[in-house]
């Protein structure tokens, strides 16, 4: 039964994951750049539901106002951030972003303060009981959510013209803009999407811990750049897969003599580094 | 400097610690240059191979070993793990080697913290210091900040540098004209760990307590931010950027206050106006002096 109940365990971790790196993975297939300030929206999202709930009382608001803000911020980073130092070494790009992510988190703990924030009345608490385990109803949300939003990011990718607009100016960009497909507006698109995902993840996090802190984002931005790694950098498949291996491995992991040797983030990173060794393309890349 | 001072009356032990701050400082950026600026190949891991050096050095302390020996060890340790940090960077370039030496600061924390020989989240105190005094312990940091910029300079000179200067252009291309890639590389990586395993081993044996966080992610980027900022591969322009950037945020209490908001806004400014760094601009600086100088002649 701990075995089953470890696998649900792992793929609700697995699914907050792939809400998070499937951004992540679509700037870097577009850019070739590492986004570390990702989390950065995936906690701007948690703390304006958090704060919009409780100072309207409505969540359903809160939500929208999140994901919209979210999604209009990314537009605006890449535009102010990314798009005038992409011509330099990617490194530059890359310490630019930890430099924006720091500069976030500072931004938070100044604007909602050092303790961080809580739900005066937080919404969907209710549990499911699994045999003798409990499951808080919030990560089968997000279980649900994510599979829903990425299998309509896939649809729209594959059925819709702005999906084959996208899809051709990350594999030719050159040629994309030589038929005609404004470049600019697909990688706006793109961000607006990414951080869109980020804060839906945010949100969720939000309910599953009701505390939104500065830091908050840590964990889940180191780990997000290992997934988009393990994956292979730019495969949105590779990148799936490797969010539920991680999640199960690590619910796995914790309970084993791995916990005793090293903590959970640590685990995650050790898969990576053992991955890379064994295959330096990360496990599914196409290159 | 004040450490041409020959009085030792002239400082106070706050001063005093701040030039061994700043000498650290100074040891630590200088040993990342070594990897990301001479041979290009990025780190966001260092302070990992600092806190393996004091780790090491303090056990060794511990076991009533002499400063110098422990120092010593500390670095052979965080060497040995830039080794095989190294062969990493052989297997995975750019992007994947920046994430996997992040992913070594995640495995050092997340080890020493679940480890009780080595103080778990408690950290390491209660260990020997060296007799030597402050005013001693300053000359012998600063001695050996000087030490290690004259060790870059000299690699800098060599064949060595100019080898790892064309790994750090294009590497394939060494690769074809003969040059050792591999081996460059893991030297690279080596030397530059070792000393950030002195430098660690120094920090230690200035303060009383050493824990995992202080050798984080935020350090890490922190001693990168120095490199960046200095311009990747200057050695003066590191230098200056290392002690400006450790004094700076306990000089004015209000960038202390918000100084990871200053390092990271300065971290995203300089790369967004200024990739070069410090150094790029003084010479696009030099340059236009000089080209108006031509100009009027």
């Amino acid at each position: 039964m701990i075995e089953i109940a470890l696998l649900v365990q792992g793929l609700l971790d697995g699914s907050l994951y792939a809400l998070i790196s499937v951004g992540l993975t679509l700037v870097y297939g577009l850019l070739r750049v590492l986004h570390v300030a990702h989390a950065g929206f995936f906690t701007l999202g948690g703390y304006l539901c958090v704060v919009v709930t409780n100072t309207t009382g409505s969540f359903p608001l809160a939500i929208l106002v999140a994901i919209i803000a979210t999604g209009l911020l990314g537009m605006i980073i890449y535009r102010a951030v990314y798009h005038p130092i992409l011509h330099h070494p990617p490194f530059v790009a890359l310490i630019a972003s930890i430099g924006l992510f720091i500069a976030m988190e500072e931004s938070f703990r100044i604007i909602f303060g050092e303790q961080g924030v809580t739900y005066l009345a937080p919404p969907l608490q209710m549990t499911l009981q699994l045999g003798e385990h409990f499951l808080p109803i919030t990560k089968i949300i997000a279980f649900f959510a994510s599979i829903v939003l990425i299998g309509g990011l896939g649809l729209l990718a594959a059925r819709t013209r702005t999906g084959i607009a996208w899809r051709a100016t990350v594999t030719e960009p050159e040629m994309a803009a030589s038929f005609g497909i404004n470049i600019i507006h697909v990688r706006y698109l793109n961000f607006f999407i990414g951080s869109a995902l980020a804060a839906v993840a945010g949100i969720i996090f939000s309910l599953t811990t009701n505390l939104v802190e500065p830091t908050s984002g840590d964990v889940w931005s180191y780990k997000a750049l290992a997934i988009i790694v393990l994956g292979g950098l730019g495969s949105m498949k590779g990148t799936l897969i490797a969010c539920f291996a991680l999640g199960i491995i690590e619910a796995y992991g914790t309970t084993n003599f791995l916990g005793q040797i090293m903590n959970r983030d640590a685990i995650a990173f050790a898969f990576l580094i053992i991955v890379l060794m064994i295959r330096p393309q990360g496990m599914f890349a196409k290159r | 400097m004040p450490k041409d001072n020959p009085m030792e009356g002239l400082l106070n032990s706050y001063e005093i610690s701040l030039v061994v701050k700043a000498a650290i400082s100074v040891i630590m950026a200088l040993s990342l240059n070594m990897i990301t600026g001479f041979c290009g190949q990025i780190s966001l891991g260092h302070a990992a191979f600092q806190g393996v050096g004091a780790y090491t050095a303090v056990i060794l302390t511990l076991q009533g070993i002499h400063f110098a020996l422990a120092t010593a060890g500390g670095m052979v340790a965080a060497g040995i793990l830039g080794f095989i940090v190294g062969l990493t960077s052989l297997r995975v370039r750019h992007d994947f080697l920046a994430i996997t030496t992040m992913g070594v600061v995640f495995l050092f924390s997340g080890i020493v913290e679940q480890t009780k020989a080595l103080g778990d989240t408690d950290g390491l105190s209660n260990y020997p210091h060296p007799e030597l005094g402050p005013f001693n312990y300053m000359i012998m940091t600063v001695s050996l900040a000087i030490f290690v910029l004259l060790v870059s300079i000299y690699v800098q000179r060599s064949w060595m540098g100019l080898a790892f200067k064309s790994i750090a252009d294009d590497e394939d291309t060494a690769r074809v004209v003969g040059v050792d890639v591999a081996g460059f590389k893991l030297a690279a990586f080596v030397m530059g760990t070792m000393i950030a395993g002195m430098g660690g081993s120094i920090y230690a044996h200035q303060t009383t307590i050493i824990q995992a966080s202080d050798f984080g992610f935020i350090e890490s980027i922190t001693i990168l931010s120095m490199v960046v900022c200095g311009g990747v591969g200057s050695i003066p322009g590191v230098i200056l950027a290392a002690i400006v950037l450790t004094l700076l945020p306990l000089w004015s209490q209000a960038i202390g206050d918000y100084k990871l908001l200053f390092y990271g806004g300065l971290l995203f400014i300089m790369m967004r106006f200024s990739p070069q760094g410090v150094s790029g601009l003084a010479h696009q600086a030099l340059i236009l002096i000089r080209d108006r100088g031509k100009g009027r002649s």
